[in-house]
């Protein structure tokens, strides 16, 4: 057995993270080419592949996919754009926080699937209603975390930068922002994977392209094997995102990593 | 040439649930000659560094004022270049980006940043570490990059609040002939707070002991020993004789400090 929190090796990292994933199919596969689940609830593997390869030659599911995709970056990218300039504010003058934190807090715990009937009715069912629901899905969590983080900039920094000759100014942009800078890197790789969940439920309602809308299309067919590939899709474009998003602050932030 | 005046300042912390206000530092007054290099003495909770924080602008003082060239501080600023017990190099600037924080500041035109940065990188000992992360360099390099932070800037006075406090004993001793060094070269006015008897006479030309709380100043201690020091002088009798008188000012504050809790 390993000791407690000693390191392993990056090779069986890789091994080990890989050996989950086959033990997952191994599993999946028995059960159901087995025959311990009917094939009318869950598809096997080998269906899953097929059904995955019919949906992208036979029915353009990778325009789906790119739907998706665009409308997950698009919704997130504009509530980063509204959120993190916020909590920074936020963050740095606490009469700010004091103002928008009471209602941020109140906001963040409205379920953004709870809005899709609202947003409907608002927007219809194009573009801006998908958008608009990762947009609130998004836009108060980021904002708080933000301003969390931009308030918890060490004291002793702050301190340092006044007796080196900043102002205010100076002091939110090359001491508050810069220290916080990494995590909201951080809290943005977060947040864009609970994107994915509001987009999905977007386009269960009232759509008709992209990959929830396929899934729920699927169901009607009961389709299980393309259901569980929309599903995988989802996964892999998740784990995708996550790499880049760490490669990224890697490449950013290398003094964190020093 | 009086530098600084301190007049009549005092700090008393506000009450803490229904406690009683906590008197940090009681009226002092101080007065600090230009190229004078101060060391304020004593025991933890003396309100030293309060003081330093007041003439840093960093803290308000309740009563009192103080006077930097005959003008009224008010608040922080670059004439007053402050080096800190806990290390606050800023960990996303290298080496010289954070020598240069300061001059980048007042807005120095690049090439001359590089100029002065490579003068203090010099100065402090730590060529070949200008492109490194503060996390990558140890406590006493940390805390010469700060020396050096702070100097660039060309400050009016230094102000250093324990600056090897958190160092081991050796590299402390290299430290303080640094900044021994580093001062008897520019002889830029210093308030120099420590709770170290040895390291307060060996690189200060006046020694302010103060009182356990409430803070007031005690003694007033010239020492006149020939500069340049080197490090054997520790071990003069003149060295020893002061190290003993000072030694007996602070053992009773420490007595006292020590019994009421």
């Amino acid at each position: 057995m390993p000791r407690p929190l000693e390191p392993v090796g990056r090779a069986s990292r890789i091994a080990l993270g890989i050996a989950f994933f086959v033990v997952f199919v191994a599993v999946w596969a028995v059960a159901t080419l087995g025959g311990f689940v009917s094939k009318t609830f869950l598809a096997d593997p080998l269906t899953m592949v097929a059904d995955g390869w019919t949906l992208l030659t036979r029915f353009g599911f990778a325009y789906d996919i790119a739907v998706t995709v665009w409308r997950v970056v698009g919704g997130f990218v504009l509530a980063a754009l509204v959120a993190v300039p916020v909590g920074i504010l936020m963050g740095a003058y606490k009469p700010v926080e004091a103002f928008l934190e009471p209602f941020v807090s109140f906001a963040r715990y409205l379920p953004a699937s709870a809005f899709v009937p609202l947003l409907i009715l608002w927007a219809g069912i194009g573009e801006t209603q998908k958008l608009l629901v990762i947009f609130i899905g998004s836009v108060f969590q980021i904002v708080l975390m933000v301003a969390v983080s931009v308030g918890q900039t060490r004291r002793d920094l702050v301190e340092a930068a006044y007796t080196l000759g900043c102002g205010d100014r100076s002091v939110v942009s090359r001491v508050l922002i810069p220290s916080s800078a990494p995590d909201i890197a951080e809290i943005l790789r977060l947040v864009l994977g609970w994107a994915w969940t509001y987009v999905i439920v977007a386009e269960l309602i009232g759509s008709s392209s992209g990959i929830g809308h396929m899934i729920i299309d699927s169901q009607a067919l009961l389709a299980t094997g393309q259901m569980i590939f929309g599903i995988i899709v989802i996964g892999l474009i998740g784990l995708i995102s996550d790499f880049l998003f760490k490669a990224g602050n890697r490449a950013l932030f290398p003094w964190r990593m020093a | 040439m009086t530098k600084l005046v301190i007049d009549g300042v005092s700090r008393v912390f506000p009450a803490v649930h229904g406690g009683a206000p906590t008197r940090a530092l009681e009226p002092t007054n101080l007065t600090v000659a230009a190229n004078d290099f101060i060391a304020i003495l004593g025991p933890s909770g003396c309100g030293k560094s309060t003081l330093l924080r007041i003439v840093a602008g960093l803290d308000r003082p309740t009563a009192g004022r103080v006077l930097l060239d005959r003008r009224e501080v008010k608040g922080p600023g670059a004439d007053r270049g402050m080096v800190f017990q806990s290390y606050t190099l800023f960990p996303w600037l290298s080496v010289a980006q954070n020598i240069a924080f300061g001059l980048r500041e007042r807005g120095v035109p690049a090439a001359k940043q590089q100029a002065i940065v490579a003068d203090f990188i010099n100065r402090v000992g730590l060529k070949g570490f200008e492109k490194h992360w503060p996390k990558q360099l140890s406590g006493g390099m940390q805390q010469r990059t700060a020396i050096a932070r702070a100097l660039a800037n060309n400050p009016e006075i230094m102000l250093l609040d324990e600056p090897f406090g958190a160092l081991d004993t050796q590299t402390r001793a290299l430290m303080q002939e640094l900044l021994l060094g580093i001062w008897e070269r520019d002889r830029k006015t210093v308030l120099f707070v420590t709770h170290d008897i040895e390291e307060a006479i060996f690189v200060a030309s006046r020694v302010i002991v103060m009182t356990a709380r409430p803070g007031r100043i005690k003694a007033d201690v010239a020492i006149d020993l020939p500069h340049p020091r080197h490090y054997t002088l520790k071990t003069t009798p003149e060295f020893s004789a002061l190290k003993a008188r000072l030694t007996e000012e602070i053992r009773a504050e420490v007595v006292q400090a020590a019994g009421e809790h």
